[in-house]
């Protein structure tokens, strides 16, 4: 029997609220999925499963704030599901699901004897109209449908509707969802944004040994690249500088394993993967550094569009719970609207930030002339405790570098 | 408020929920009046060339640049 918790979406986290379920109990779940959306000190967050199986039960309600680390729901793993014989049925997926679920019912009922009826008891409440569910509610079949659909267990909450003999209705199930989102919601404010940065910057600085490093990069050629290529390009397919900078900093790392990974129990891991963390401010105040995935894999268009897609639901304060733990580095960029340099703090365990400042125009001596050039600033803050100067500056060198040879960053 | 205006506004109200039109200078850069960055400002680009059928080029972008001048702009391309 697997359990799914709620996570820990960072070192300043404590607790979260359950806003909803997104699957319902005998839904097949795999490795992957987002189940649930959970509202956090750093917004709604999709939280995905660890497992694959078959979602048995939830243990807590949408509305709850519960501690990190309390099971949400149980899931019986597929290992335990399925009898080896039934591994070479030959059945198409879901079918095959549901007949190993309906065998698991029978093999932990043979093999638990502590908890025979457990699943055998879920199995019931599945079907529709099954005595057991009348006789603690009437519920009409619209609200149970919808019920379910929301992934609400009525029958744990409510004992009593507002419909003719206390049948619960469609329009209690309605007023029931939001009061849950409300509740949720409120939790979630400008306050508590502000605390966990408070959190997680306040353990940096105490316990991360910074050092920093600032470089001057001619940009032109970057812009002039971009200029040409959203050119002849519509909207939705242009091509934006912070793009470019993630791309930049993903590929320079690959050189430079030590600035990309976590620092955990004493000692860094490096990691294989690069797991760009991007700064994206909030409307209304606060931060959050969601990881574009594998950015040293993607070309520049598929990294725009994965951007885009992330800012989006950052400012509809919707993103996923891989996304704020993955990040091996972050970014950290003032856009056009800034000032020359910021130097940033470590968002541990990371053990660097790329801090990228305003581009401005300033006289530049190129190949003996004096000209007019597009500057940009770029710092590294950096762990000591991993890295230090010399190859620090030799990464920030080559961020500088590649910017002079944008065309290559196509592939 | 012109029908042009009316859309403009109401996409921007979608990137910038938190500012009123009314209380903005419309001569003033679109971008600092509404606290928007450049991907805030592409997306708009995106919406209002979508829904009006109209190219938005970069080249075009110095022409956008305040809410009167992005008005006129969208008025002269979507004939």
């Amino acid at each position: 029997m697997g359990q799914f918790l709620m996570p820990s979406l960072g070192a300043d986290m404590e607790a979260g609220t359950l806003v909803e379920w997104l699957v319902k109990p005998g839904d097949k779940v795999s490795r992957g999925d987002i189940i649930a959306v959970v509202e956090t000190q750093k917004g709604t967050i999709e939280i995905e499963v660890f497992e694959d199986g078959v979602l048995e039960g939830f243990l807590v309600e949408p509305g709850r704030k519960v501690p990190v680390g309390t099971p949400l729901a149980s899931i019986v793993r597929n290992n335990e599901l399925y009898p080896t014989t039934l591994a070479n049925s030959g059945k198409s997926d879901s079918s095959f699901a549901r007949s190993e679920h309906a065998d698991s019912v029978v093999l932990s009922a043979n093999t638990k004897p502590t908890f025979p009826a457990k699943p055998l008891d879920l199995s019931v409440e599945e079907k529709e109209g099954s005595p057991k569910k009348t006789e603690r509610l009437r519920i009409t079949p619209a609200a149970r449908r919808a019920a379910k659909q929301a992934g609400i267990d009525v029958l744990s909450i409510a004992t009593r509707g507002s419909g003719p003999d206390g049948v619960f209705t469609l329009d209690d199930v309605i007023a029931l969802r939001s009061t849950m989102i409300d509740d949720a919601r409120q939790q979630d404010n400008f306050a508590g944004m502000r605390k966990a940065i408070a959190a997680a910057m306040s353990r940096s600085k105490k316990e991360i040994p910074h050092y920093y490093l600032a470089d001057t990069v001619d940009i032109s050629l970057a812009e002039q690249f971009l200029t040409s290529t959203n050119a002849t390009r519509s909207a939705e397919n242009r091509l934006l500088l912070g793009a470019l900078h993630v791309k930049v900093v993903a590929r320079a790392l690959e050189k430079y394993p030590e600035f990309n990974g976590h620092f955990v129990d004493g000692q860094f891991q490096a990691s294989k993967a690069i797991h760009v963390g991007v700064a994206i401010n909030i409307r209304g105040g606060g931060l959050v550094a969601p990881a574009l995935h594998d950015a040293n894999e993607h070309d520049l268009d598929s990294i725009m569009s994965a951007m885009r897609d992330l800012v989006l639901r950052v400012r509809a304060g919707r993103y996923r719970s891989s996304e704020l733990t993955d990040a091996t580095i972050t970014v950290s960029s003032l856009g056009e609207r800034g000032v020359e340099t910021l130097f940033g703090v470590i968002y541990p365990p990371q053990v660097a930030l790329v801090g990228i400042g305003s581009p401005v125009e300033r006289p530049w001596i190129a190949d003996g002339i004096i000209d007019v050039r597009r500057l940009t600033n770029f710092t590294l803050s950096a762990d000591h405790r991993v890295s230090d100067g010399h190859r620090g500056a030799l990464f920030l060198q080559e961020i500088g570098k590649i910017l002079q040879r944008p065309e290559a960053l196509k592939r | 408020m012109s029908e042009m205006e009316k859309i403009l506004t109401e996409e921007l109200y979608r990137i910038a929920p938190d500012i009123d039109v009314a209380e903005i200078d419309r001569e003033a850069e679109l971008r600092e009046e509404f606290d928007i960055d450049s991907m805030d400002f592409l997306n708009l680009v995106m919406a209002l060339s979508k829904k009006l059928k109209i190219e938005m080029p970069e080249a075009d972008y110095p022409d956008m640049m305040t809410f009167t001048k992005m008005v006129e702009y969208l008025e002269q391309h979507s004939k």
